[in-house]
């Protein structure tokens, strides 16, 4: 193993190992319980925004594409979550695990499956125009965010909707002495799900070669034969698809659906990419469990810090590590 | 087939790089189970002639055909799919995949042929040591090694590397002189820009010329190894200088 591997390793434990430190730094601040309870609620809110942020970072990384219209997938998905569980309001209100989970699960298939068919749209109407022009993406992209808010007050109209949780995730448990909301522990596990498939899908299968080479060096890439387009079509759809999933997750998070839950989510998402490194999906997931821990804390013990945290957050990690927790591709 | 007609041919071939006009009608003819060494000073247009080949920079005018076919307004993955591979002055190594992974992506969807495969690992020792090691990690020679070999890792009917020694130690430089040797003697088509004089001679079937965007020059390798007056005229330096 060379000096500068060893150096690369030796830096990106660096990385891995603040996600432990800031947990531990702040136990001293709290009691073990109250702790306990920020730190499942930072992961639980961590696991939301990598399931709304994976999909941005791979488009981001593999196709350059600046889009601002991210948050229309979130928004569409958090009103599919409004319209499947009140058209089974019967499993979700039900006294039973399995119906609320299949309630769940009904509402997140037609999320991914909506967002991600929305996402091909998209991408074939307005970003494949755009390829190569940074500011005409960021035009026409909120743009594109502008119009899809109108058409959610089109068909779900403009007045707040409220989302309940399906009735078997409404509370809370005590464990070694703090209360862990139900709901956050399902947040958890879909994370993780999600964040195993992908990586899976990025390591072992061929089309994740496609992709981890494409994020490095797309010219590369075309001139052993790959029509990087199709790769592109696909990568957005499945981005989308997990914006809608994210949306779902988030807006039962919140209980109350708005046509700006998406919009609102964009710049925390911007956050966390630079945060992680453009196109990493594991430094996406470590930032935004990062970011979640953080507003936890700080929202704790100085409530008035707590919206301006992030932002700080993300200025130290880019003073450490100026290309983001785990860099990738070419500087 | 070694039948020594031409496998692909530039006529008259302009490129723009936005509003610099590098290439002035490009003449070139690269002959079958031939190794062409394509020579120039810096910034005579041999890299633009290759990129323009591979449809990575668009020609503005002229011809470029592949085994008859015009391919100038292929798009790289369709130019790629005939049957070409390139290695660019940069390698385009993919640093964070293994070499394994870096060798994989230029197979076919069936993986790698394994008699194939051995043949190339016969050719670059070092890579099958580095099998699982990332390819950021490998020195500059095995970065080149790694590079080549991703381009016959599958057969090919024309091979295009530019510049493959340029920084490498002399025992890598040789090692790549063997490696392309081997495979002239496999009837590989190939289109070598190369800066090392030494590696022109020891390798070389036929020779282009290129200054200003032009060929200025095309013959057989032996021919200008022997003349050093036209090597100076040429090249402003003779062969026998980089010994």
């Amino acid at each position: 193993m060379s000096a500068e591997l060893l150096r690369r390793n030796a830096s990106d434990w660096g990385a891995y190992a603040l996600l432990p430190l800031i947990a531990l730094a702040t136990l001293p601040a709290m009691s073990f319980s109250t702790w306990l309870t920020l730190t499942v609620a930072g992961f639980a809110m961590g696991m939301m925004l990598f399931l709304m942020a994976a999909g941005l970072t791979l488009i981001f990384g593999l196709m350059q594409v600046f889009t601002f219209a991210h948050g229309a997938f979130i928004t569409l998905g958090a009103y599919l979550a409004v319209s499947v569980l009140g058209a089974l309001a019967g499993w979700s209100n039900a006294d039973s695990w399995a119906l609320n989970l299949a309630a769940l699960a009904a509402a997140l298939l037609a999320a991914l499956m909506a967002s991600g068919a929305a996402g091909y749209v998209f991408e074939r109407v307005i970003i494949r125009r755009v390829y190569g022009a940074p500011l005409r993406q960021i035009l026409i992209t909120v743009g594109g965010l502008i119009i899809a808010e109108q058409l959610v007050v089109a068909v779900w109209g403009a007045n707040p909707l409220p989302l309940p949780k399906p009735a078997a995730f409404r509370g809370s448990f005590i464990l070694a002495g703090a209360a862990i909301e139900t709901y956050r522990l399902i947040a958890v596990a879909l994370g993780l799900v999600v964040y195993a498939a992908l990586h899976l899908l990025l390591n072992r299968t061929r089309v994740g070669l496609l992709v981890r080479a494409g994020v490095e060096n797309l010219e590369m890439v075309e001139a052993l034969g790959y029509r990087i387009r199709r790769l592109f079509i696909g990568v957005f759809v499945t981005g989308t698809a997990l914006a809608g999933l994210g949306g779902v997750m988030w807006a039962l998070y919140q209980e109350l659906v708005t046509r700006s839950i998406g919009s609102e989510m964009t710049i925390l998402i911007f956050i966390i990419l630079i945060i992680g490194g453009l196109g990493s999906i594991g430094g996406c997931f470590t930032a935004a469990i990062l970011v979640g821990l953080v507003t936890n804390y700080v929202g704790f013990l100085a409530p008035k810090l707590a919206l301006g945290s992030t932002i700080v957050l993300m200025m130290a990690v880019l003073l450490w590590r100026p290309r983001g927790l785990f860099p990738v591709g070419a500087e | 087939m070694s039948d020594g007609a031409a496998l692909l041919e530039l006529a008259g071939v302009h490129t723009h790089i936005g509003r610099y006009h590098i290439l002035h009608g490009v003449d070139l003819a690269v002959r079958r189970g031939r190794l062409t060494m394509l020579l120039g000073r810096n910034g005579a247009g041999k890299t633009t002639t290759l990129r323009t080949i591979m449809g990575l920079w668009r020609p503005s005018a002229g011809e470029i055909s592949f085994d008859g076919a015009a391919i100038g307004a292929l798009a790289t993955p369709d130019i790629a799919r005939l049957g070409i591979a390139y290695v660019p002055e940069s390698m385009g190594i993919f640093a964070q995949l293994t070499v394994r992974e870096n060798l994989l992506l230029a197979t076919g969807p069936q993986g790698f042929d394994e008699a194939r495969l051995e043949e190339v690992l016969a050719l670059f020792p070092a890579l099958r040591q580095k099998w699982h090691s990332a390819a950021g990690s490998l020195s500059g020679g095995q970065k080149q090694m790694l590079a080549i070999s991703r381009a016959i890792i599958e057969p090919r009917r024309l091979l295009i590397v530019d510049e493959p020694t340029k920084g490498l130690a002399p025992a890598v430089i040789q090692q790549l002189i063997d490696a392309f040797l081997r495979l002239k003697s496999t009837e590989t088509t190939i289109l070598l820009v190369e800066q090392n004089f030494h590696m022109a001679r020891s390798v070389g079937d036929d020779v282009a010329v290129m200054d200003d965007g032009r060929i200025v020059h095309a013959g057989a390798m032996a021919d200008l190894a022997a003349d050093e007056a036209l090597q100076q005229h040429l090249l402003g330096l003779s062969l026998a200088s980089h010994q």
